[in-house]
């Protein structure tokens, strides 16, 4: 049983979320800082160069870091404020425990115990598998791999998966058919010299803001921009040429492009001939694909889809992007695919100014979905059902291959085994499924069924107030490590502080509960990060994902490297495949024939709308973090219903009105916010809030058959205009929340709204 | 000193209304907690067009011309600065006159402050914070004499209003006309998007 012990606003009056406004001491404070540490935001993939100022062993403030190559200095205001998440009053400083009065705070021992003991009884009465490891890439490479090594070695259970399989899974899958490697293809130098850029599915200006500028060097230079989005987004506003596609219609618009392409004989035969197989097949898929075809899917006219194909069948270089827009779909890996066709067919790979990549979306995406943190992977982006790399893996690490287990479940899969009263037993590390995963009353009910959760979060989350235990984890800015970002840049994560309190690195607490295990032998050696990095790059060595030849002393001389690096001497690998060869058996790019389907969900006469989600600048993910921090709840402190004027008008909704949006899942209302830069023929919800406000309440938990990310982006619903006494109460508290953050004022005067 | 040679530059079209210049403006010791960039939504139904002001440092600065107690200054490098605090009455002057909407008289301060080009960073060889942070580099700090090579729109640096003549030492990106502005999707879609 793992509801909440108390009621919901007596969790928030005791654990949050509440506002952190000031830096330590008030604004006024304003002491001088013992030390600047460099280091690197943790909200995004991009992982930005940034310095935190320290004094008395509190994170005070930050200074740009110039130096650092990828950002020079620039931040968004999630990196700006990233600082306040320390020092707050949130802070979850010692373990908790489930009890009849709610949760109660007990020392890290009886906690470890409790964990041990409810372990250890639930895989002697249901079997290893019966209890799980839900993870997340907001960890850096070494508590990746070592979450990776803990479930198989410390817990013996196959069901290990991680928050990766809802970002970045489609773009891993389609990488890996494509070129044998799961990497961006380029750093971002690439971009700047590119003549035509191609952004799908990307809010680059929101979701990766410092990719903007170097889209506007390329545009400086000359580029042409192209953006296929749903929404007009704040880098779509200016392209040279916007494609709103109807959600779910990518890889019919890529489709119709590549047809095109080979219709005008823009194909770079020479490079399809000798460096790719698969293209005939490939064609023959996309034979019907006109534009008259393509239009009717996409809602596109066919003048700008004929002029897309132009432009970027005539470039000479040419830079594609894609990231959650079209990968977050039951088609997600065929979408991505399609998009690597099309850079295959124009030859515009492995050399300057050409490019290709997935915009990773986690703090340590990339890293994060290396080294065997997922259900069927082994370190190196090995697979766990090689035999080859099963006993590659079992020599690094001891032990035999019976002792190693097979393929487990995948993130959305356990989260359903729990519903269905398969697994009984879950730990969870950086993941707050509760928010983030589809179906959210669903999740919420799995959640109940659990026979026993541990939770190890810095703060409290949604999903952590079902905890039996909560034990106390460090901080980005606590602990040493590394982290690889969207560009495949292996960099340092440096320790800044110490955490407070009991609360401990995640490494610390893994590798304590694996010994209290009888796993010792396999986790004891693993005094520090650095020493948990070196197993990773023996583990790592041979693999696609080769860190073999970085070491924490080659990251600092070299404010990163690119994997892969093979050994010592090497320099790394900013791009990728400048030898024309790839990482597949034959050597060869590989075409994947994507003949169109539609979503698992269509609009009908029941639910007319598409719904799509997304992020906003000022948030990270499920909210976790940012949702604490005061500047950015005042940009934007709750969800709202983006939608099109001539929508609106059909339902008589206006700006502000209440708006009650319903699926198949479940209903939530939200206030509209009445745009005109979304097609009519779709709404849009931003997904970092819990409960009654999560975007998740409607969406559904298809999955891709490949990748199993869910369908996120697409979802049908219908709207209703209804009355402001429906708003939930959270919408009120976080309205209060903006205005303290406004005014540093607790209490929301009537008057203000 | 500021180096005369950078200049400040604001391009509204690149803008992405993050507000990271904000959020990093606050941060100043100088200032404590209090932004001086306003970063304005122009009309969200329209558009997602944002744009940020910072000081445009006037040549002649009309907030220093109507000062009555003669507290705001311009420095030789071209920066004008917050009010002096001895001398400021709190009277808003300045900020009812301001062309460009700039000067803030902050309640309890009964002091204006204002953009002052970081002149803690600025003076001594770095960018102001704003622009350093600014992801999409609309606001953009460098050595004037490649402003020309570095964006293909041009700078402006004087300006009409009424019928009084400013120029300022900060400069406005002209919006390239070169490139399109996306508005509404219907608009770009077949048969309006139903």
């Amino acid at each position: 049983m793992a509801m909440p012990p108390n009621r919901l606003d007596e969790l928030s009056r005791a654990f949050g979320p509440h506002l952190n406004l000031a830096p330590p001491g008030g604004w006024e404070a304003n002491p001088e800082p013992d030390k600047l540490v460099k280091t690197h935001c943790c909200f995004c993939g991009q992982q930005c160069g940034i310095q935190l100022k320290v004094k008395d062993n509190q994170v005070i403030g930050f200074e740009p870091w110039e130096d650092f190559p990828f950002n020079q200095g620039k931040l968004c205001p999630k990196g700006v404020k990233r600082y306040l998440q320390g020092n707050h009053p949130d802070r979850l400083k010692h373990a908790l425990m489930r009890t009849e009065q709610g949760f109660a705070e007990v020392e890290p021992e009886p906690a470890l115990d409790r964990v041990v003991d409810e372990i250890q009884s639930i895989q002697g009465r249901y079997g290893k598998d019966a209890f799980a490891v839900l993870s997340g890439v907001s960890l850096t490479n070494e508590k990746s791999y070592l979450a990776g090594k803990f479930a198989r070695l410390g817990l013996q259970t196959k069901n290990l998966d991680y928050n990766g399989r809802l970002c970045m899974v489609s773009a891993g899958a389609g990488n890996k058919k494509a070129f044998g490697i799961d990497r961006a293809a380029n750093s971002w130098a690439d971009i700047e010299g590119a003549e035509v850029i191609w952004v799908t599915g990307a809010n680059v200006a929101e979701c990766a803001p410092i990719t903007t500028d170097y889209i506007w060097r390329a545009r400086d230079r000359g580029a042409k921009l192209i953006v296929c989005d749903p929404r007009i987004t704040p880098l779509a506003r200016t392209a040279d040429l916007m494609l709103p596609l109807k959600p779910g219609s990518d890889c019919a618009l890529t489709n119709g492009i590549l047809h095109l392409l080979h219709k005008w004989d823009l194909i770079d035969w020479e490079f399809v001939n000798q460096h790719t197989s698969g293209f005939e097949e490939t064609l023959e898929a996309v034979k019907d694909c006109t534009p008259e075809w393509t239009s009717n899917l996409t809602g596109l006219p066919i003048a700008a889809i004929e002029q897309a194909a132009r432009m970027w069948g005539e470039a000479k270089t040419s830079f594609l992007l894609h990231a959650r827009g079209i990968e977050h779909q039951s088609k997600g890996v065929e979408n991505v695919s399609s998009c690597i066709n099309m850079v295959l067919a124009t030859g515009r790979i492995g050399k300057p100014n050409c490019g290709y990549a997935t915009i990773t979306g986690q703090g340590n995406g990339q890293g994060g979905r290396e080294h065997g943190h997922k259900c069927d992977q082994l370190p190196g982006n090995r697979d766990i059902e090689n035999p080859e790399h099963r006993k590659y893996i079992c020599e690094v690490w001891g032990c035999t291959d019976e002792e190693l287990p097979r393929k487990g479940l995948t993130a959305q899969e356990i989260m359903n085994a729990i519903h269905a009263g398969e697994i009984k037993g879950l730990l969870c590390l950086c993941f707050n499924p509760l928010v983030s995963l589809p179906d959210t009353e669903f999740t919420r009910e799995a959640l109940s069924k659990l026979e026993f959760f541990v939770v190890l979060d810095f703060f409290l989350s949604e999903t952590a107030q079902h905890a039996d235990v909560v034990l106390p984890a460090a901080l980005h800015e606590e602990d040493d490590g590394t982290s690889t970002s969207t560009e495949g840049r292996v960099i340092r994560i440096r320790k800044a502080v110490d955490p407070p309190g009991d609360a401990r690195p995640d490494w610390e607490i893994l590798v304590d509960i694996a010994s209290r295990l009888g796993r010792g032998k396999y986790f004891d050696h693993f005094t520090s990060p650095e020493a948990i990095f070196n197993e990773l790059r023996v583990a790592s060595k041979g693999g696609t994902a080769d860190y073999f030849g970085i070491t924490y002393a080659k990251i600092e001389q070299n404010m990163g490297v690119f994997w892969p690096c093979p050994d010592l001497d090497h320099p790394g690998t900013p791009r990728l495949f400048e030898d024309k060869v790839f990482f597949t058996p034959d050597k060869k790019a590989h075409f994947v024939p994507t003949v169109w389907r539609p979503p698992m969900e269509v609009v009908d006469a029941e639910y007319p709308v598409w719904l799509t989600t997304g992020r906003t600048v000022f948030h990270y993910l499920s909210g976790t973090q940012t949702r604490r921090i005061g500047f950015l709840v005042e940009q934007c402190p709750h969800p709202y219903l983006e939608i099109h004027p001539r929508l609106a008008e059909l339902h008589g909704i206006a700006e502000g009105d209440a708006v009650e949006i319903t699926s198949r899942r479940g209903a939530l209302v939200l206030p509209a916010k009445v745009v005109r830069t979304i097609r009519p023929d779709t709404v849009f919800i931003p997904y970092h809030w819990p409960g009654a406000l999560s975007a998740n309440r409607l969406t559904a938990r298809h999955l891709d058959p490949v990748s199993k990310i869910p369908e996120y982006k697409v979802s049908a619903v219908r709207i209703q205009k209804t009355t402001p006494d429906r708003f939930s109460p959270e919408l009120a508290e976080l309205q209060r929340m903006a205005f303290e953050a406004r005014t540093n004022q607790p209490v929301l005067p009537e008057q203000v709204y | 000193m500021v180096g005369d040679d950078f200049g400040f530059y604001i391009d509204p079209q690149r803008c992405i209304g993050c507000r990271a210049c904000v959020g990093a403006c606050a941060e100043c010791g100088t200032h404590k907690g209090r932004p001086m960039i306003h970063l304005d939504e122009i009309d969200r139904l329209v558009s997602t067009q944002t744009t940020p002001t910072v000081c445009m440092h006037c040549e002649d600065p009309i907030c220093a011309q109507v000062c009555p107690s003669d507290a705001i200054k311009r420095s030789e490098d071209g920066v004008v600065h917050s009010s002096q605090k001895p001398r400021c009455i709190g009277c808003q002057n300045c900020e009812l006159s301001c062309p460009f909407g700039v000067p803030i008289v902050f309640s309890g301060l009964e002091q204006m402050m204002k953009c002052d080009l970081c002149y803690d960073r600025t003076s001594e060889g770095h960018k102001p914070m704003c622009a350093t942070v600014c992801p999409s580099q609309a606001l953009l700090f460098v050595p004037k004499h490649q402003i020309s090579a570095m964006r293909q729109n041009q700078p402006l640096n004087e300006f009409t209003i009424g019928t009084l003549k400013v120029r300022t030492r900060t400069a406005l990106m002209v919006p390239d006309p070169g490139l399109p502005l996306h508005l509404d999707a219907a608009l770009l879609m077949v048969g309006g998007g139903f």
